[in-house]
Parts: C-alpha cells; structure tokens; sequence
C-alpha cells in the first residue's frame, strides 16, 4: 500500500508561478513558510507581507492574502495589519537589501516595540533583482556591479549582522539564522520558522529567522557552487545558529 | 518501493535533487520543456526509496508528490 510522504503545501496556489531563478533558495524558503503555516492550521487567517526585491511575486504563489508593501515599508505596514486585526497571524517576506538597508528603521522599531509579527529575511549578499548591486551584506571583498574590484572596508564598510544586532532588542522572542544548503539544514530550518510563528502566535514579541540564501545569476555561479559558497565564505562571516530562544523558555 | 510525481514543465534544471538523490534514481531528460529547460526525469524504477529529499530541496516545487 503506497503512503504518501510528501506534498506541495496547501498554502501555495494551485496553479502558482515561480519567478525565481534556477536554482534560487528563494523557492524553498517560500515551501518552508507554506509547510509550516499548515502545519499550524493558521493558513486561513494569515495575512502575508510582499516587499520589494526578488520576494515582490509573494502574492504570485501564496495561497493567502497579501499586502504589498513600499520598499523597505514591510514592517511598517506588518504593524498596522497587526493592530488593526489583532487576531491574525502577520508576517513579512524581505530581502537583506529591503530589511536591512532601506528598511532598517522600520525593522529595529518595530521590534523595539515588540510587535507580534513574524519577519523571514533572505540574505543573499546582494540586491538580486536589479541586477546585483552590494548590499549591506555583502562581504569584504565581494566582486558586485557596484563593487568591480571586490567590497571594501575603507571605502564602503563592512557587513552588517542582521542576527546578532537584531538578539540586542527586547522586543524579539526568536532570532535565528539558517541556511538552506543541504536536506538537513531545511529540516532545521523549518523548525526556526515554525519557532518564529509561535513566537507570535503566544503572544511573546518578535519572531526574525535570517536564511543564508544564495543567487547563483548574480553570483555568477551553478547552484551546486552557490551552495558551497554558502557553506563556505559565508558560513564564517554570518555564523547559523540560534541567537534567541525565548519560546522554548516559556514552555 | 517509492515514487514521485515530477511535473517536467516547473522544472528549471538545476539538478540539486540529482545531487542529493542517494540512488542516482533522477537524471537531466535529453528533450526540452514547455519554458526551455531540460528538466530532470525519473523511471520510477525499484531503486526510489521515497526519502523525498529531492522535494525538500527542489526550489520550483517540481516534484509535487512523493509516495513510499
């Protein structure tokens, strides 16, 4: 008798589009979010915040509502759906060039304020749509469009650690950093994400999961070497983990 | 035995599943799909072991479903 293991998440449109590129982590960080609010049952009071960057097309496959918001705005505009419809599950889907550089105010008020929402950040060191221009953070010494001879500290700084500036607020219940490279690293994934969502669903504060992402078209690299690249280089400068855990101490 | 329900015209070849496949039961198709790719293809054959691994990392979500 054949049992079925797997299937695409209810909370992905049927007859849904994926925008990305081959090979982009964008994808399975989408399947991730989707898995895990049906397996919270919360799929249908779920209001999703669309930014600006590769993530712009949320509304395009997920199979909820979807606010789109200015560039950078997401958090913002996260806060007021949350205060105006308490009981919905709120969260927002941005780039590292939405959530960290334009959106940077945005992002740390509202956690200061302590905002039950749910924020998932793709770091891909770059600004993947327009093109691969550096972002905030791509690391020293990075060739970009923007960065021909490679990232540098004097001229243009350095990274910036979303993670481990974000712990520092008192507002967040959850702050972890994940990659998606290998099987086993989207299975812990996924537990990150659902761990942000709970952290709002109890009431707690604010839920951040970064996810090393890569972008093997402006990284001009096949998705296998993107991959290593992010196991890699990446790896050292942006450390995976947990940074703050307070769902599980309120268990 | 497993199998898995592989939708060709999602599929963008990047082949991250045939990486990770630990049966090599995936491989690239020689013929192109409706959007220019050559997808991956499967026969289906006794070697699936329904992990479904290749449908954790499939970016496309291509791999729709995944029966042991």
């Amino acid at each position: 008798m054949e049992q079925l293991v797997y299937k695409k998440p209810d909370s992905i449109k049927e007859d849904f589009k994926i925008s990305f590129c081959p090979g982009c982590d964008h994808g399975v960080a989408v399947k991730l979010v989707a898995e895990v609010l049906d397996e919270l049952g919360v799929r249908e009071k779920t209001i999703g915040i669309a930014s600006v960057g590769c993530s712009v097309f949320s509304y395009d496959f997920f199979n909820l509502d979807i606010v789109e918001a200015q560039h950078g705005r997401s958090m913002a505009v996260a806060t007021g759906v949350k205060r105006s419809k308490p009981d919905k599950v709120v969260f927002t889907y941005q780039g590292d060039g939405d959530l960290a550089s334009i959106g940077i105010a945005e992002t740390i008020h509202a956690m200061a304020r302590g905002e039950k929402i749910t924020a998932i950040c793709i770091n891909n060191t770059t600004y993947g749509m327009t093109g691969g221009q550096a972002g905030p953070t791509t690391l020293i010494g990075q060739v970009t469009t923007t960065t021909t001879k490679g990232r540098c500290a004097e001229l243009s700084g350095f990274p910036l650690k979303i993670s481990e500036l974000l712990k520092e607020i008192d507002g967040t219940a959850y702050v972890a950093r994940v990659t998606l490279d290998n099987p086993k690293a989207i299975m812990n994934a996924k537990k990150c994400i659902k761990k942000a969502f709970e952290a709002q669903i109890k009431g707690l504060g604010t839920g951040f999961v970064e996810i090393l992402a890569t972008c093997p078209t402006n990284w001009k690299m096949t998705p296998q070497q993107a991959h290593e690249r992010v196991r890699g280089e990446m790896s050292e400068v942006f450390v995976p983990g947990v940074y703050k855990d307070k769902v599980s101490e309120a268990l | 035995m497993g199998r898995i329900v592989l939708n060709r015209d999602k599929c963008k070849a990047c082949y991250l599943c045939v990486d990770v496949c630990p049966n090599k039961v995936l491989q690239a198709d020689e013929t192109v799909n409706n959007i220019g790719y050559y997808p991956v293809k499967t026969d289906n054959s006794k070697t699936c072991i329904g992990c479904a691994m290749c449908a954790r990392v499939c970016p496309d979500m291509a791999i729709e479903k995944v029966y042991r």
